[in-house]
């Protein structure tokens, strides 16, 4: 069979996969960005703790997926839940170190004069420092989500779905369009969503901060 | 306590696993070494074309490596060979990038001394410009290192062998120790990688330094 007539016969299921993998790459983005940029947002002001904090969430940005989905089976089982929490453990690396990075690398002049407008720590944080970091924590959430894309491909595995399944399933079954069926839609959704955040990124920088 | 005896009990196993994933990985970081750094180099001489083959890198990084794996197939098979050709498709790009930007990044003022003494275009890439890009390029093979240690779990999928056999049967099975007994030394080994060439890195930054002043 034709790898065409194949998508077409399957344009359902791939339909459910792929919402499945947007599905669970949205909750584990989301979740991430709120963690990630609180304690990123945590440590400019407990400096002394910022390395020892984005060393500990580099050294589990290394381990490899399925050697992290392996070690989460034993204690949360299978399924979605352990997929979340690996790609959530992940995201952590690129979310607090790009805020931490674009908060810290603001430009001392700009901080001078939002305190010499008298500004609170809290209305400095939300009227300053966010939005001009801002530009690099979308960097850090473009980051997060391409690679949530390709962990949750892995995470079907462990049964949580997504477009991944259909990769294992045709590479089980010898099924070359099968296989195709899943790695061609995942890889465009995967380029896709880099792209929407490259255009996010330029729709959100600050006008006075554009070159 | 159980699990170490049942690591002990099955050594030559994981031992035999885990040697199998770090040869897959080498052969392949090698490869990606011996592909890239020239490509890296030949793209800094023409810059037009550089734009074109970082970008195209950009976007093949963003490809999930499960379906790199799984579109080598097709074309492949399974085995060794075609395992090894998908992690050098995913070690080659964070390499090409960092030759690139290391070596578009030397001052120029530093060039321009090589000239001055006379150098030509192959002891000014040589005496000055590799030097002094080692150690970002060095951080491009740190991460293609990894990367290749990650997707050589995945590659045990399609026949290659390694640490992810335990972790896939382990997975099916349900079998916790025999789970845990890929997943743990699969973390190290990367881990273990990661910490060790971090080190060569910081040496070689130290290095590259003093050697300019």
């Amino acid at each position: 069979m034709s790898i065409l007539a194949y998508f077409v016969k399957s344009a359902n299921l791939i339909l459910k996969l792929t919402l499945e993998h947007i599905t669970i790459t949205v909750i584990a983005v989301s979740v991430s960005t709120v963690i990630g940029v609180a304690i990123g947002i945590l440590i400019t002001r407990y400096r002394r703790a910022a390395m020892s904090v984005i060393g500990v969430s580099g050294i589990i940005y290394t381990i490899p997926s399925l050697a992290l989905f392996g070690m989460l089976i034993p204690f949360i089982g299978i399924g979605i839940k352990p997929a979340l929490i690996a790609l959530i453990l992940y995201s952590q690396l690129a979310l607090i170190r790009n805020t931490y990075v674009g908060i810290t690398t603001i430009d001392p002049s700009i901080r001078e004069a939002g305190r010499g407008m008298g500004m609170s720590p809290w209305q400095f944080l939300r009227m300053v420092e966010l939005p001009v970091a801002l530009p690099v924590i979308m960097a850090g959430i473009r980051t997060a989500a391409v690679m949530n894309i390709g962990t949750a491909t892995i995470a079907a595995y462990i049964g949580a779905g997504g477009l991944g399944w259909l990769i294992f399933r045709g590479i089980a079954s010898v099924h070359t369009e099968q296989i195709l069926a899943g790695a061609l839609p995942v890889t465009m959704l995967a380029i896709g969503v880099d792209y929407f955040f490259v255009l996010l990124e330029r729709a959100l920088t600050p006008s006075g901060l554009r070159r | 306590m159980e699990f170490l005896l049942y690591c002990y009990e099955r050594r030559a196993v994981i031992l035999l696993a885990g040697l199998r994933h770090v040869e897959v990985s080498l052969i392949a970081v090698l490869l990606s070494v011996l592909i890239a750094v020239p490509l890296g180099i030949l793209i800094t001489r023409y810059r037009r074309m550089a734009h074109v083959v970082v970008n195209s890198a950009n976007i093949g990084q963003t490809v999930p490596s499960l379906a790199i794996l799984g579109m080598v197939i097709p074309v492949l098979g399974i085995g060794l060979k075609p395992a090894v050709f998908a992690l050098v498709l995913r070690g080659v790009l964070p390499i090409i990038n960092n030759t690139y930007s290391g070596i578009v990044n030397v001052d120029r003022s530093v060039i321009e001394a090589g000239r001055g003494m006379g150098m030509k275009g192959r002891e000014i890439l040589t005496m000055v410009e590799l030097p002094l890009a080692f150690p970002v390029i060095m951080a491009g093979i740190r991460t293609a290192t990894v990367l290749s240690i990650s997707v050589a779990t995945l590659a045990a999928l399609i026949g290659a062998g390694g640490l992810g056999d335990l972790i896939f049967q382990g997975i099916v099975m349900a079998d916790r120790d025999l789970l845990l007994s890929g997943s743990i030394p699969t973390a190290l080994l990367a881990i273990g990688a990661d910490l060790l060439l971090g080190g060569v890195e910081r040496r070689l930054r130290k290095g590259a330094v003093q050697e300019a002043f």
